[in-house]
């Protein structure tokens, strides 16, 4: 039971989105902007990684499994392969790139001031650009936001993985901005 | 120096907003509309508990420039920003307020050490949904702020002074940089 008197029938963010619809407005923008928008040469799949990554280190059931499914959605790939990148991405079979990323991802979830001047010349080295580096640190702090809103408020998630799963395609094919927490 | 390339002299998270406006652009209108927006905590309120976020995140400049803004909001009672930062269940403020700073205290470490004890004695001092809700979404919100400007080691003055003026500035709202005219 959350904390506060949300409509009992949405998980996750969809209960505080409802219940206060002038905050959902900029929360859904940032979100569509920094996972969804085309203008980005960091995939989809990338940029919905960092954000389950992140989720997986805060301990953030629904919001790891809500984008841990996006990422597998774009990837095109299986449930396993996720939990081995969040397991341990250094051991998985993604770019030296991305890898190099999440390790920056992964200093953001501990506070900002744990990232290195070392971190950001090795995302350099495997290619990453400014607003390549930019995107991961805000994706992850964002992510550092969006776990505390949902589990600070103590909002219930569905435990059974598959209904993430079956909701992501609908999601990739709408994206963010106008989501509608009632559906 | 910031990691990124950014405007050189332009201190804190303005640097990187005017780097990225389109991400800017929603990030100061939820501080618009949790800072500023209509609300039963007053904007002094609600910045202190942004300053008091900042200030367990050790960040610089999100910490001195709300402090600065909290400040100018308490006008003669101003000293309360100061005892709060330095000991916040000793300072003078009121048990309601308290009780929401324990629970921001508790969001800035992990969303999941709120404690269902810790929403029902903000309840016991008048608390309402609404304004738990907001307090958790401001101390979320600063646990990102904090994150993102020193995640990517932006400038952070030292001068107080400048901080000052920056809270005299942000009493009046937030509203997105533009870039100067070269």
């Amino acid at each position: 039971m959350a904390y506060i008197d949300l409509p009992k029938d949405l998980p996750g963010i969809r209960g505080p989105m409802a219940f206060r619809p002038e905050t959902a407005k900029p929360l859904n923008e940032l979100a569509e902007i920094l996972l969804h928008s085309e203008d980005n040469s960091l995939s989809r799949a990338e940029r919905e990684m960092i954000g389950a990554y992140v989720s997986s280190l805060n301990d953030c059931f629904f919001c790891q499994h809500v984008h841990g499914a996006m990422a597998q959605h774009y990837f095109q790939c299986d449930t396993q392969f996720i939990d081995a990148i969040k397991q341990d991405y250094q051991s998985a079979a993604i770019s030296d790139k991305l890898k190099s990323l999440l390790s920056i991802a992964g200093s953001v979830q501990k506070g900002g001031k744990y990232v290195t001047g070392q971190q950001i010349d090795n995302a350099r080295r495997h290619g990453a650009t400014d607003r390549e580096i930019h995107d991961t640190v805000l994706i992850a702090a964002a992510f550092c936001m969006f776990n505390r809103y949902v589990d600070g408020l103590h909002t219930w998630a569905p435990q059974d993985r598959q209904v993430y799963i079956e909701r992501a395609a609908m999601r990739a094919a709408e994206g963010y901005a106008n989501s509608n927490p009632h559906k | 120096m910031a990691y990124i390339q950014v405007e050189e002299g332009v201190p804190g998270i303005r640097s990187l907003v005017l780097f990225r406006p389109e991400t800017g652009k929603p990030l100061y209108e939820l501080a618009q509309v949790l800072l500023r927006g209509p609300s039963t905590l007053t904007e002094a309120e609600r910045e202190l508990i942004a300053a008091y976020v900042s200030h367990r995140n050790n960040c610089i400049f999100c910490a001195g420039s709300h402090a600065a803004a909290a400040r100018c909001l308490y006008g003669d009672e101003k000293n309360t920003v100061d005892e709060v930062l330095n000991d916040m269940q000793r300072s003078g403020i009121n048990d309601k307020l308290k009780s929401l700073l324990h629970i921001a205290g508790k969001v800035q470490i992990l969303g999941r050490e709120v404690k269902p004890e810790d929403i029902a004695a903000a309840r016991d001092q008048g608390a309402t949904d609404r304004e738990i809700h907001d307090t958790v979404l401001i101390a979320a919100a600063f646990s990102m702020f904090n994150r993102y400007v020193d995640g990517l080691a932006s400038f952070t003055p030292t001068d107080p002074a400048v901080y000052e003026a920056m809270g005299e500035r942000m009493k009046n709202g937030y509203v997105l940089p533009q870039p100067t005219k070269k």
